[in-house]
Order: C-alpha cells, then sequence, then structure tokens
C-alpha cells in the first residue's frame, strides 16, 4: 500500500468562510486570508472570536455555510485523507488521564499511513522515535501521558504532528502552561519546519513571542480584521482594534529613551517602541 | 461442602451465555467509560422497552424492536442536543426517561404473553433453546468489528478532532459505536434485563481503569472482572436461591471496590501509605 501524501508545495487559502452553528450564532463570517509554504502564521483575537471555528472549519469539523477552505489545491477532505493537516491541541481539551502512553500518542499520528486495521510497520516506528527525539522525550516514551510536566505534555504532541509528516500544521495555544525552556524548544523546531516548506498557523494569546517567531499574522475578530507580515499587521493600533478594551496597555513613560507601550493579554507581554511598532529584540529571554 | 452448581446443564449453559455477553459488554465499556459515554448506555437500555411491546404487537422479531429503539434514543438525543441549548446530560435523561414511560404505558395498556420483569431483570436460567449459539454468533459478530475498529474506536474516544484531521469518518464512527451499544443491551436483554445491563456497561470499564495506566491492559482487566462476576454471581444466586442478574451485578460492584481500595496505583489504601512516609 502506498502512503498518501501531497506533492505539490503546501498553500492554505481561506476563502470568505461564514460558519453558524444551529443555534444561530455566527461565529466567523466572510473570513479570507492565504498563506504560502514556508511561513509561521499567528492568529490573534480575543476568546470567542472564532479562532477554533476557523481551525475547526480547516480540519473539516465544521462544514462552512459559505466560502471554501483549499489546503495545496486540494478539498479539506482529500487533504486530511493525504496527510496534510495536523493538529496540536490545546493541554486543556486534552484528558490526561487516558490510559495511553507517551509512544501511544505519537503512534496515532502515523494512522492515516496505515492500513485499516492500523497495525504499525517498521517505517511507523522509526517515524515515531525520531519525532521523540526531535521533541527530546525519547526516554518518558513508556509515561502514561498524564504523568508528564506541562511543557512535556506540550511536545507529545507536537510530536504526533511531526510524525504524521503534515506540511500544514495547526497549533492551539502552544505556550499557555508550558516553562521558557519548552517556548524555546518549540520555538526552534517551528523554524526548522518553516525551512522545509510547512505552514504553521498558530492561535495564541501570547503576545510577546509573536514578533519572536511569527513572519505573518492574521488578526481575527469574527472575521479577518488583517493579515500580512508581522511588522505591517501587528501594530499597537490593531491589536487595539482587535482586542477592543479587552487588552491591558500601558506606556511606561518613566523608561528612558523610547516610551515602550507594553500590551499583554495575560500572558507574556507585548513591547512595542516608536510608533507602535514592533522593535528589533535581542535575547527574548531577557524580558 | 457446598453444592457445585456447574454440574447442572442450565446453570451451565446460563454460564456460557454470560460470559459471552460479559466479554462483549466489558470490551465496550472501556470505550464508554473513556468517552464519559456512562449515561448513554443507561439510556439506550431503558429506550429500548417500547421497541419490544412495538415490535410484539407489530408481530415483528423482538429484538429487532428493541435495537431501533435503542438507536431512535442515541439519534433523538443527538439531534435535541445539536438544536437546542440544553446539555448532552439533561437531553438523554428526557428522552430516556420519557420512551421507557412510554413502554410501561404501552405494556401495561396490552395483553401480551411478555413478562416485564423478565425484559427489566433478565431471565438467564430460564434460557430458551438454542440461545447459546445465537448469543455466541451474534456476540463473536460484535467482537470482530470491535477487534477490527479498537485504535479507530480509541482515538474518537480520544481525540475526535484528531480522528478528523487524519480523515477519519468520525460520525459514521459514532453512530457504530451506538449501534454497538444498542446491539449490547438487545444482546444482554433476556440473560441480565435492561436494568442491569447498565452495570455491564460501565463498571467492568471502571475497575479496568482503576487498575491499568495502558488500554489494553484495562480491557483485559475488564472482561477478567466481567467472567468472575457471572461465574460467581450465577453461584450465589443458585446458593442463596436469589436473584440472578442481582447477584452477578454485585459481585462486579464488589471486585470494583475492591480496585478501588487496594488497586496498586490509584488505590485508596495505597494512597493513604504513601502519605504517612
Amino acid at each position: 500500500m502506498t502512503t498518501p501524501c501531497i506533492s505539490t508545495p503546501m498553500s492554505l487559502r481561506v476563502e470568505g468562510v461564514t460558519v453558524t452553528y444551529p443555534n444561530g450564532h455566527t461565529a466567523l463570517k466572510d473570513a479570507s486570508f492565504s498563506l504560502e509554504a514556508g511561513s509561521i502564521c499567528a492568529m490573534v483575537g480575543v476568546n470567542g472570536s472564532g479562532k477554533s471555528t476557523l481551525f475547526k472549519s480547516i480540519m473539516g469539523f465544521v462544514e462552512p455555510q459559505k466560502g471554501s477552505v483549499r489546503i495545496a489545491g486540494l478539498g479539506v477532505k482529500e487533504a486530511c485523507r493525504a496527510n496534510g493537516v495536523a493538529y496540536v491541541p490545546q493541554s486543556e481539551e486534552v484528558d490526561w488521564s487516558f490510559p495511553v502512553l507517551v509512544r501511544d500518542v505519537v503512534m496515532m499520528g502515523r494512522y492515516g499511513h496505515m492500513n485499516a486495521l492500523r497495525i504499525s510497520r517498521r517505517a511507523d516506528r522509526e517515524a515515531v522515535r525520531q519525532a521523540l527525539k526531535r521533541v527530546g522525550l525519547l526516554e518518558l516514551q513508556e509515561r502514561q501521558i498524564g504523568e508528564l510536566s506541562g511543557g512535556q505534555k506540550k511536545r507529545v504532541f507536537l510530536a504526533r504532528a511531526l510524525a504524521q509528516e503534515a506540511k500544514l500544521i495547526l497549533l492551539d495555544e502552544p505556550f499557555t502552561g508550558v516553562d521558557v525552556t519548552t517556548e524555546h524548544t518549540i520555538i526552534g523546531l517551528l523554524r526548522e519546519l518553516r525551512e522545509a516548506g510547512h505552514i504553521i498557523l498558530v492561535s495564541t494569546h501570547n503576545l510577546g513571542s509573536v514578533p519572536e517567531f511569527c513572519d505573518q499574522v492574521v488578526l481575527i475578530n469574527r472575521r479577518i480584521l488583517a493579515q500580512g507580515t508581522t511588522s505591517e499587521v501587528f501594530t499597537a493600533e490593531n491589536l487595539l482594534q482587535a482586542f477592543g478594551g479587552k487588552l491591558r496597555h500601558f506606556r511606561l513613560d518613566d523608561a528612558p529613551g523610547s516610551n515602550p507601550l507594553v500590551l499583554t493579554d495575560d500572558e507574556r507581554p507585548l513591547v512595542l517602541g516608536h510608533g507602535g511598532k514592533v522593535e528589533d529584540k535581542g535575547d527574548p529571554s531577557e524580558s | 461442602m457446598m453444592e457445585n452448581p456447574y454440574a447442572h446443564d442450565f446453570l451451565r449453559e446460563a454460564l456460557w451465555v454470560g460470559w459471552i455477553i460479559g466479554t462483549v459488554c466489558a470490551v465496550l465499556s472501556c470505550y464508554l467509560v473513556l468517552k464519559g459515554w456512562s449515561l448513554m448506555g443507561d439510556a439506550i437500555s431503558h429506550a429500548v422497552l417500547p421497541g419490544v411491546v412495538l415490535a410484539y404487537l407489530a408481530g415483528l422479531p423482538i429484538l429487532f424492536g428493541a435495537f431501533v429503539a435503542g438507536m431512535v434514543c442515541a439519534l433523538l438525543s443527538g439531534y435535541l442536543k445539536a438544536n437546542s441549548r440544553i446539555k448532552e446530560d439533561a437531553v438523554l435523561g428526557i428522552v430516556f426517561t420519557g420512551l421507557f414511560a412510554f413502554g410501561l404505558v404501552l405494556f401495561s395498556k396490552t395483553a401480551t404473553t411478555l413478562h416485564l420483569d423478565h425484559i427489566l431483570f433478565g431471565n438467564i436460567l430460564g434460557l430458551e433453546p438454542g440461545q447459546v449459539e445465537r448469543t455466541l454468533w451474534t456476540g463473536g459478530l460484535m467482537l470482530l468489528i470491535l477487534v477490527f475498529l479498537r485504535r479507530d474506536l480509541l482515538l474518537l474516544c480520544f481525540d475526535p478532532l484528531h480522528a478528523r484531521s487524519l480523515g477519519m469518518r468520525t460520525q459514521i464512527l459514532t453512530h457504530v459505536l451506538l449501534a454497538l451499544i444498542a446491539a449490547a443491551v438487545v444482546l444482554s436483554m433476556e440473560a441480565v434485563g435492561i436494568l442491569l445491563v447498565v452495570a455491564m456497561l460501565i463498571t467492568p470499564g471502571c475497575t479496568g481503569f482503576l487498575l491499568s495506566p495502558r488500554f489494553e491492559w484495562m480491557m483485559l482487566i475488564a472482561v477478567a472482572s466481567t467472567w468472575v462476576a457471572f461465574t460467581l454471581g450465577i453461584a450465589f444466586s443458585f446458593w442463596l436461591n436469589a436473584s440472578t442478574s442481582a447477584c452477578i451485578v454485585l459481585v462486579q460492584s464488589g471486585i470494583f471496590a475492591g480496585a478501588w481500595l487496594l488497586g496498586p496505583r490509584h488505590g485508596l489504601l495505597w494512597r493513604r501509605q504513601v502519605q504517612r512516609v
């Protein structure tokens, strides 16, 4: 049996997507944006702004009433069956008491490469081993998933996405409850994947880390407010519009020089310099 | 010296039937417990009653009516949940009590040769001829489906979004799981009854879950605990001249209590000791 995979360069096109749930709530209205191979894109917006609805329509979990999603030129179903899309869930959505080992979860990433009985072959076991090694969990592969630290838990699901060999990876809040070391491991890995031509879409509240590793930003609040490169889009003006009054912001007037503006959504804050633009930063661990 | 109950043919047959339905239910219970669907088993089993009476009135096979009614309950609940603001557990509660009550009214207004207490509490010691074979075939087929789908069902319980992102047909898989629950209820109905089958669909999985962090072991423990429950339960009911299905469920609950108290990893006594050290 040949393993299905996508040979053309990855691309993601979301065109005019509108999603209304059966209870009448329109979570997303006429959303359009597109991404090309080799990019890391932050999806930024308040809770309930339609981020997870957008993720679900990219995975085919909800069917848009209007508009379409094309992944590498394919429809969502075809792209998923060709192992085009991987999803790294929020930690809160995972049942950590579930009786599976670290290795079992990563092996679930290989199901799309296996036959209907999901019996693993040598190539599958090797892919799992490599993925575990890359995220530094090889020694912990026999642990039940609940016996891991917050950072390790996050890396299990990243390893699953690696084992899946998907070219489009959706990450939901990858930095919540994660230590700084893991944050840097994850960011390093994502950069490697970008070099390899993947598209990575990150839903995050961690505004401070966005300029550090994302080259694209999509601002969302039920519709797409702005999309473009981080330096163009990730500005104080746009962010305050996206978050309305829900963002803490304060100006450090006492600070010498540039009067930086600090924006925070209760995670790592974003520090903006002159004119509300992203400043070139040194080592991010200093912040 | 107490008399060996399994020297009697009808008790040996009862034990065979018990082991088969126990195995099917125990395997299913592992998925149900992990998916958080325990109430679904409860709901489907109660909802079977009107199907039994209506099938009897229409001259259709009773088991067919039971299966259809179970599926109607599951699908109707799903539809109500998707199209109202009410949460799933409440929807299930409304639908299955409604269907159960409907069944009771139908039953009381119909002159039938059906015994209500047999439907509710089973009649494993009064099996009809050929029932062992029937149970074996149906149970065997269900186990085959479960073995074939074991990994897909586990993924459906663990992470349906990931299953979907792999292009798996999660909706069909969910309906297959519902159909298996309904079929398990029907399979067990004549032996343990629709009220106590709920225990078969919940307790073994929980016992296994307490005793092992690995799914394969959880399932083996669940199945083994069910075999013990049927073997001892039927024997106790013979010695004590007490309700058979109740004795089986009691043994099963006892095994669960033992696992909870003495379990090596999560057990209560074990935790006490760790705290003391």
